[in-house]
């Protein structure tokens, strides 16, 4: 089992080093001289060699490279050259959003998706069975942000007036505001690390009110998350139905599940306990493998419910040549979702005793 | 022995017809339901899009005269008064019909699909090919760069391209090829090192054919099932890719009829003008909704092994 974890450890060294180094190469293949992007159009060459010389550009890449590896494993990211601030800083404030919203939206379509996967498998060929495929077909086949679009439209307009009305933008209603953590527990000397750790807990608003207790302000947050995690959701969901459905009826036909059954075990129990233990791995593995597609659809469904994430930043650091920013967010999520895969890949040692016997 | 095996003729028996493999999975893929719903999608699609200076009944980038913007469907058999123009769709924000910018709107989705994977297949088959055929640290090199690239989120890498290469459809397509690229050079190295070692190969290599005869000969017909299956998959996922990017603003420039940017030009509208956004999203989704469709239909057509399990 240690062997297992070491060697997944290990190879996880090359990803890392390869993600960084394509996020690093892209920002070298930038057009343009860094220069003039930084100081501007008039810069004087005698400007640009001093800042080529001060901000390293002039050394070997493999330095450079190690340069950003060290800068990257520190948390610092470079200045945005639009906010003139540290991009560490801003992501402090963005990701929080967009990892609830794919939390969130991970929490939907796993259960959702497991469960409309186990009606299916047990009521194979039926209306119900039938129903939950095509409808899995066609939630693959949607666009993101045309789902959220839709369902912002259904659920302000359509249900306005009624029980049903669901905010269709924004993080929290006008009005509405949380302390940040720093002030509630008196943290604001907190520096590096610690102070990063803080903020980034703080500024994840569900996090915040739970902790402090602040109920209304969670409700209200809640309430906002609903659309784009269902929106984000969908996609997953209907790939976790099908995954579920397809390993489950694989396992149906095990012969120790006719034996569970032959015993006269109730079928709950047969389906729980004995079929989905065996179809759990496959649907684990899709679950980490659709993290990647849950953030991409975190970071497109920002723009739709106007959210303040890592999308919407994003999309107008691209669109002002920010490329600081760009590249920040970029490794991070890969990173990210990296790491989450590595989380899939140990929870193999529980879900699976062969594993943990090697 | 040969003369008695020139002399038996086998009759063939009754009612049962003797088929290739190729005439098997052909019909099991004419047969499979999800299959045939795509093949009809994607014919009409292909109908319209090769038609649609015919069909479209105005200019998709000209703003028409005399419109009010954001108009509702107007359809003479559904009440519209007879003395208005038809637009079945209505018109959009600029001015324009939406029916004609949705059907030149296919032709462009169809492009994309297949120009992108057709691009990552091209480049894929031969990283694949090459790195499983000469094995070693080619080979690995070449698929650890496979792996890492597999390691971004997908439209995440593909915005970060486009992020240095700058906004514009050619660009996007760039970035969404070379992201898909990976998935089908595993796939073509898969199938080259399964069918490397076997006999008719080494049969072949021992005949004189060359490497390269020996990859178009033997080699890929043996990685055309997995790959056309993959393509088929592909081509959905491209268009939807290609149509998050124009959404965003980093995909087609306006006033191009990109299905992606109607909608993104139409965020805005739909609380007053919800068919503006309705409507180009049903047509990316009956789209990709083909190609899924298709693609699960050949799965399950040339993998025999598999025709039980869903």
């Amino acid at each position: 089992m240690y062997q297992f974890l070491f060697r997944r450890l290990i190879l996880l060294i090359p990803v890392i080093l390869g993600i960084t180094f394509i996020t690093f190469a892209l920002a070298r293949i930038l057009p343009g001289d860094p220069c003039y992007a930084v100081i501007g159009e008039k810069a004087t060459v005698e400007q640009c060699n001093a800042f080529r010389e001060r901000e390293g550009l002039n050394d070997p890449i493999i330095v450079q490279f190690v340069r950003y590896l060290g800068d990257v494993a520190q948390g610092n990211f470079g200045e945005s050259l639009k906010d003139r601030r540290p991009v560490a800083q801003i992501m402090l404030e963005r990701l929080p959003m967009t990892l609830e919203v794919t939390i969130g939206a991970m929490l939907f379509s796993s259960i959702f998706g497991i469960l409309l996967g186990v009606i299916s498998a047990v009521r194979r060929n039926t209306a119900v069975d039938v129903f939950t495929m095509i409808g899995a077909n066609i939630g693959v086949s949607m666009p993101v942000f045309w789902l959220g679009l839709m369902l912002a439209y259904i659920f302000a307009i359509f249900f306005k007036d009624t029980p049903f009305w669901i905010p269709p933008s924004g993080r929290l209603s006008s009005g509405i505001s949380i302390p940040p953590l720093a002030e509630t527990y008196q943290l604001q000397n907190l520096h590096g690390l610690w102070g990063a750790i803080v903020t980034f807990a703080s500024n994840t608003v569900t996090f915040n009110a739970l902790i402090t207790g602040n109920y209304e302000v969670l409700r209200d947050a809640l309430w906002h998350l609903i659309l784009p995690c269902v929106a984000v959701g969908t996609i997953p969901l209907s790939i976790i139905a099908r995954i579920t459905r397809s390993s489950l009826l694989e396992v149906f036909g095990l012969d120790y599940i006719r034996t569970a059954r032959a015993k006269g075990l109730r079928e709950r129990a047969v389906i729980f306990r004995h079929a989905m233990r065996n179809a759990m791995l496959p649907i684990v593995t899709i679950l980490g493998l659709s993290v990647g597609g849950l953030m991409s659809g975190a970071v497109l469904t920002e723009t739709v419910f106007s959210l303040p994430g890592v999308g919407t930043r994003l999309v107008t650091a691209i669109l002002s040549r920010d490329y600081a920013v760009v590249q920040a967010f970029t490794v991070v999520i890969a990173l990210i979702f990296v790491f989450i895969n590595l989380i899939v890949d140990l929870s193999y040692v529980f879900l699976d005793p062969r594993v943990r016997l090697q | 022995m040969s003369s008695t095996a020139t002399s038996i003729q086998l009759e063939p028996i009754k009612g049962v017809v003797s088929r290739t493999p190729l005439e098997n999975a052909l019909r099991r893929f004419i047969r499979h339901r999800s299959a045939q719903v795509g093949i009809i999608i994607l014919g009409f699609l292909t109908f319209v899009a090769v038609f649609a200076s015919a069909l479209a009944p105005y200019d998709p980038i000209k703003p028409l005269r005399d419109v009010k913007r954001r108009s509702p469907p107007c359809i003479h058999v559904l009440g519209c008064p007879a003395d208005q123009p038809q637009h079945f769709f209505g018109i959009d924000s600029n001015q324009r019909d939406l029916l004609s910018r949705i059907i030149y709107g296919s032709r462009l989705s169809l492009e994309i699909g297949i120009v992108t994977v057709s691009f990552a297949i091209l480049i894929g088959t031969a990283l694949g090919a090459f790195g499983g055929f000469t094995g070693g640290w080619t080979d690995n090199i070449i698929m650890r760069v496979m792996d890492v690239l597999l390691a971004f989120p997908s439209l995440l890498l593909s915005i970060a391209i486009v992020a240095v290469l700058g906004p514009g459809l050619i660009n996007a397509l760039i970035a969404i090829a070379f992201v898909s690229i990976p998935i089908y050079a595993r796939t073509v190295r898969a199938s080259v090192l399964q069918v490397k070692e076997q006999d008719f190969v080494s049969a072949s290599r021992a005949l004189g054919a060359s490497p390269l005869g020996i990859l178009a000969g033997h080699v890929l017909p043996n990685a055309i099932t997995p790959l056309i299956v993959q393509a088929s998959l592909g081509i959905a996922s491209a268009i939807l890719s290609a149509a998050a990017l124009s959404f965003l603003g980093l995909g087609a420039a306006p006033p191009t009829p990109e299905w992606g940017l109607m909608l993104g030009e139409e965020r805005n509208s739909v609380f007053n003008a919800p068919h503006l956004v309705f409507i180009p999203g049903i047509a990316i989704m009956l789209t990709v909704l083909a190609f899924n469709l298709i693609g699960d239909g050949l799965r399950d057509a040339l993998d025999p092994r598999l025709v039980n399990v869903s």
